[in-house]
């Protein structure tokens, strides 16, 4: 989340759309009812089918499943064309006045440089025109008709009301009933929040929509004000730790990346990432990523990490390709993985096509899995029947289940959706035998470093130089890795302005971030959580909720990466001059009188830097601007475009109805053999989308008794027309198929599904919750993700579970 | 189980005068906001928790309603209803249904034996399933259809608005646990004041017929419901527009009153009689009707 969950109190306008947060988050909802109470707010959710978050908002319309960028760009389009956008925000904190190189263009849905053999573009023209003084050139007339807004404009004319509501089935009144409402907030002092969760990330341009929502609220002026913001709501318990420690194959701790085949050299790699300023007086902060990039090798690496072995950047893995989810599977259908250590996930439940998954776990020699229940992965190789139809004398994997602790019985930080690191202490002690990760871990890594010492080995250098200089090696403490990501000084820290000044000294742990330094001399496992257990303490324990400024920022509770600051963004609620948008929900502004910007929240900017300076709020961008226009940042294009789904209703883009390039996303990664695992509207012609239940969380709690009880069975939404034409009546068992296998549930017949008229075509929607399978307490079910295609975002690679084709009938 | 820490106002088939006479105390009142329920079952389970309670893992009966009744072991459960009350205007109406905890309580009234069901000064309505004697007359006479008698012990059992909590200052478990403020509880006055705040707030929603539901015709309750709709409470899963004791157990009542004693004591022996000679009544039709 750009803001934090108890901000959403301040809204003015709540919109809900790829997310479903009063069912998906029911505690974290509890700020919108609040906002409605207290500030009149409005709430507003665009969703396929009308959920539990419908059933309170004062507004909904409905969409067809995976055309949010078509309903967004006419969002756009409409703030646009009816000039309903924050000006002076527009013109000051965006790239609205930069120019555009002129080599780039877009045709009939393809941006230049289209490789269509690779599905990849060559992304050289996708960028701004640069001026001989090395900095972007702009018009602030914004006349130019290569400036980002005249090109913005142009790029969404097409996505008048009526395109909107022939690609989405959004009825057109529904859809302008939205825009005015959302236009609304572009008053400086009118905010409205995105909510957002999977219903965007979850498919083959999800990144894309996320994005497109984003422009909406630059557009509005809402990034960096109280209330406002885009706001992913996570939904696994520290998921949003996971991203930050960079567990994603291509990430290091703090979203620093790791290098490519192609960047062997050292010096090189952090130059290519320490971006220099693109504006004349512009932070771009990331120019200091080779403190945070050396700092970590100290953690990691410490007294073995020196300057003249580049701080073991040898010994970092450099990517030939990225190795998620979807990648790894491929490699493990292929034979090419031995050994899967599965720890704290369920992907036989979870991953895209069972049938896929389960055929790869069956190729592995042996498959660990790390978890507290008894998942379906670990009994992958089992029949149950009709749910798990597998030979168990087919498959020769070998299966080590080692259970692990819950939550509940480890001390230790969790990560929330709004940034905040808060700690928590054991309320039980572990069952049997189960163990703490860390001390699984430990023990494999301890045992694999004694092979590697006795026996050798290829490249032993980054296992046998890891640092582990632990208590108890067999269990090191979750204080002692706490104190480890926050970071500490390993010489003599001194202010770079004044060599006398001793910030830190040796052996403390560091204040923040601002104190890393690129000469060894610091040691911080992820640099964005500087600072959350200093000197002071653990801050991540505080558990003071005192609120003197009444907006809810609390900033004495636990501890917000970064710097404990609650609102990203936050130069951004201010005019150019210093002064806030809305003065009654003050996040910063500047002091004049100590030189200084102050308020309720930390500043999200140099602290000192006075208006005058002309310093641009969004420091991390070598702008110093927020970006309509995405450079070479994202897979498909600068400009979100709307590509169907990869398995659709429609046979072609109604956008480009004649370029079959442009049906679906043109970079979207599908591997070799998946092409003919997909299905065509002939034989499967309705729209399915996955979800979850407030009832339920993900796999899990179908192990818990309560959890069972109030929602037991497994079952499928279906709107009544569709059950009208094929005959089925609620309490029916229903089978539910695609071109990669089928489920059979309960059918739950429901208005709440409608038929949308998309472009003068019929197009039906069947619903999916995703909780069941054949372990546990409730009533056994199919695994959904049997149904689901085989293909991800082009960007982040995460499946597309949220829009797929299907047919049913009555079981 | 009877609570020393809350005075008894009224007795199943008792006439001797109950400690209430010495004086008068804050009613209570739980005011559940259909307007803000989010329908996430989280004070099913917490009446679970609360209260040990753990039904059958049931089946999905075409509906989200699960368990799909109010049982011996679910005391509370939602009811969700998909209206149309503006043409093209869906709305997914959520009820949580429970025991209304009645001023004038239809099951008291009805009840033959003495001390099985009470009322606590503060307005609960409780049973004490230690003097209950299965007899299913509670059932007859809820105006709610929400006794239920368990097949295990033959003993009715329904929502006590946590009286045990209530008794020593917390709240019931359903209000402490609601993630969105649905749910309140307080003084009976305190929750009307709460619930004319909300009917304001959803008029200039747009719900010109918003409103309070505490109805006269069982002396009002202790557990009432903000609805958009206030005047067509039937749409929120049948909730009855006009409630009432049923005229059997009025009448009943009525005729006896001057024999009191007696009929009270023939009712104890008459219920005790069917109990030892047929067992605890049977109310499966009842229990399917909503």
């Amino acid at each position: 989340m750009t803001n934090h969950w108890v901000d959403i109190k301040n809204t003015d306008l709540a919109l809900i759309m790829g997310g479903n947060a009063a069912e998906a988050h029911p505690c974290g909802f509890k700020w919108v009812t609040e906002a409605k109470a207290h500030r009149k707010a409005k709430l507003i959710v665009v969703d396929p089918r009308f959920t539990r978050s419908a059933a309170v908002a004062d507004f909904y319309a409905p969409i067809r499943a995976g055309s949010d960028i078509a309903f967004l760009g006419g969002v756009i389009n409409y703030l646009l064309s009816n000039d309903k956008i924050h000006h002076e925000y527009v013109k000051n904190y965006t790239d609205f006045s930069f120019l555009v190189k002129d080599e780039f263009g877009f045709e009939d849905g393809i941006y230049t440089g289209y490789d269509l053999e690779k599905r990849k573009y060559d992304k050289s023209t996708w960028g701004y025109q640069i001026g001989k003084d090395g900095f972007v050139v702009t018009d602030p007339t914004l006349g130019n008709p290569r400036c980002v807004y005249q090109m913005m404009k142009a790029h969404y004319a097409r996505y008048t009301p009526e395109m909107v509501s022939n690609i989405c089935g959004t009825p057109k009144g529904d859809f302008l009933k939205v825009c005015e409402m959302i236009a609304e907030t572009s008053a400086g002092n009118k905010t409205m929040t995105i909510m957002y969760a999977l219903g965007w990330t979850q498919h083959s341009q999800g990144s894309q929509m996320i994005r497109t929502g984003a422009m909406v609220q630059l557009l509005l002026g809402n990034i960096g004000m109280a209330g406002g913001g885009m706001n992913a709501l996570r939904g696994h318990s520290n998921i949003q730790g996971l991203t930050d420690l960079g567990l994603l194959s291509n990430l290091l701790p703090g979203y620093m990346t790791l290098p490519s085949d192609a960047e062997q050299d050292y010096k090189a790699y952090i130059e290519k990432r320490a971006f220099k300023p693109l504006r004349p007086g512009q932070m771009s902060y990331w120019q200091n990523y080779g403190k945070f990039f050396v700092s970590t090798m100290k953690a990691w690496y410490g007294d073995a990490a020196t300057a003249e072995n580049n701080w073991a950047y040898d010994w970092l893995p450099k990517l030939d390709k990225g190795y998620d989810l979807l990648q790894v599977f491929e490699n493990m259908n292929q034979g090419k993985v031995n050994g899967y250590l599965c720890q704290g996930f369920n992907p036989l439940a979870s991953a895209p096509c069972k049938v896929k998954v389960s055929g790869s776990l069956a190729k592995l020699k042996y498959l660990v899995t790390i978890d507290p229940l008894a998942t379906e992965t670990s009994e992958f190789w089992q029949n149950h029947g009709e749910y798990n139809d597998v030979d168990p004398s087919k498959i020769q994997t070998e299966v080590f289940r080692l259970p692990s602790t819950c939550f509940a019985e480890e001390d230790g930080s969790l990560v929330s959706s709004s940034r905040v690191l808060q700690w928590h202490w054991k309320a039980a002690e572990p069952p049997g035998d189960a163990k703490g990760d860390q001390e699984i871990m430990a023990g494999i890594f301890l045992k694999l470093k004694g092979m590697y010492q006795k026996d050798g080995g290829a490249f032993p250098d980054p296992i046998l130089n890891l640092t582990w200089k632990h208590r108890q090696p067999y269990s090191p403490s979750p204080e002692e890795l706490a104190k480890e990501f926050s970071g500490k000084a390993l010489k003599e820290v001194t202010d770079p302005k004044d060599a006398t000044k001793v910030l830190v000294k040796a052996g403390e742990q560091i204040n923040g971030f601002g104190e890393l330094r690129d000469d060894g001399s610091t040691a911080c496992g992820c640099w964005i959580f500087a600072g959350s257990w200093s000197e002071k303490g653990n801050l991540m324990a505080r558990r003071d909720n005192s609120d003197p400024f009444g907006i809810g920022q609390t900033l004495n509770w636990a501890f917000a990466w970064p710097a404990n600051r609650r609102i990203l963004y936050n130069r951004a609620s201010c005019d150019p001059s210093g002064k806030p948008y809305d003065p009654k929900r003050k996040v910063i502004g500047w002091d004049a009188g100590v030189g200084k910007w102050t308020g309720s929240d930390i500043p999200d900017f140099k602290v000192d830097s006075a208006p005058e300076e002309g310093m641009s709020p969004f420091i991390m961008q070598p702008e110093g601007v927020a970006r309509f226009f995405a450079g070479d940042k994202m897979a498909e294009g600068p400009f979100p475009e709307h590509y169907e789904p990869m398995e659709s209703p429609l046979l072609n883009n109604p956008l480009h109805p004649n370029n079959d390039k442009a049906r679906a996303n043109p970079a979207a990664r599908v591997f070799k053999g998946d092409w003919e695992t997909f299905g065509k509207p002939d034989k499967f012609p309705y729209v399915c989308t996955t979800y979850r239940l407030t009832e339920h969380f993900h796999f899990w709690t179908k192990h818990v008794k309560s959890s069972a009880i109030i929602q037991p069975e497994q079952f499928v939404e279906l709107g009544e027309e569709l059950a009208k034409e094929k005959g089925i009546k609620s309490g029916d068992k229903v089978r539910v198929k695609s071109n990669r296998g089928f489920i059979v549930a309960v059918a739950v017949v429901t208005k709440r599904v409608r038929t949308l008229d998309v472009g003068g075509k019929k197009v039906h929607t069947v619903g999916v919750p995703i909780h069941w399978g054949f372990m546990g307490l409730a009533k056994n079910g199919y695994i959904t993700n049997t149904l689901t295609p085989f293909v991800g975002d082009a960007n982040t690679q995460t499946p597309e579970f949220k829009s797929f084709q299907v047919n049913i009938e009555k079981a | 189980m009877a609570l020393q820490s809350l005075d008894i106002k009224a007795r199943s088939a008792t006439t001797s005068p109950s400690p209430a006479v010495r004086g008068e105390v804050i009613k209570v009142a739980k005011l559940i906001d259909i307007s803000k329920c989010i329908g996430c079952k989280a004070c099913q389970v917490a009446c679970m928790e609360w209260n040990d309670l753990r039904d059958e893992v049931g089946t999905n009966a075409g509906t989200y309603d699960n368990p799909r009744d109010l049982t011996d072991q679910s005391w509370t459960v939602m009811r969700f209803s998909e209206v149309e009350v503006q043409a093209g205007k869906l709305e997914w109406l959520i009820r949580k249904d429970g025991c209304m905890h009645c001023a004038d309580p239809g099951c008291l009234k009805a009840c033959p034996a003495p001390g099985a069901i009470v009322q606590y000064t503060n307005g609960i309505v409780d049973f004490h399933e230690e003097n209950c004697i299965g007899c299913g007359y509670c059932i007859t006479g809820c105006p709610f259809n929400v006794p239920r008698i368990s097949k295990k012990d033959g003993k009715a059992y329904k929502c006590t608005l946590c009286s045990d909590r209530v008794g020593v200052g917390m709240e019931p478990a359903c209000v402490k646990t609601c993630p969105t403020g649905a749910i309140v509880f307080g003084s009976k006055e305190d929750m009307i004041h709460h619930a004319e705040g909300r009917i304001t707030d959803l008029k200039e929603r747009g719900y010109k017929n918003a409103g309070l539901y505490d109805p006269s015709g069982v002396g009002g309750t202790h557990v009432m419901y903000v609805l958009q709709h206030a005047d067509q409470p039937g749409l929120y899963a049948n909730l009855p527009k006009d409630p009432s004791i049923s005229a059997m157990v009025s009448l009943w009542k009525g005729v006896t009153k001057p024999l009191a004693s007696f009929a009270l004591g023939l009712a104890v022996f008459a219920g005790f009689f069917h109990y030892v000679t047929s067992g605890p009544n049977e109310v499966e039709d009842e229990e399917h009707t909503s």
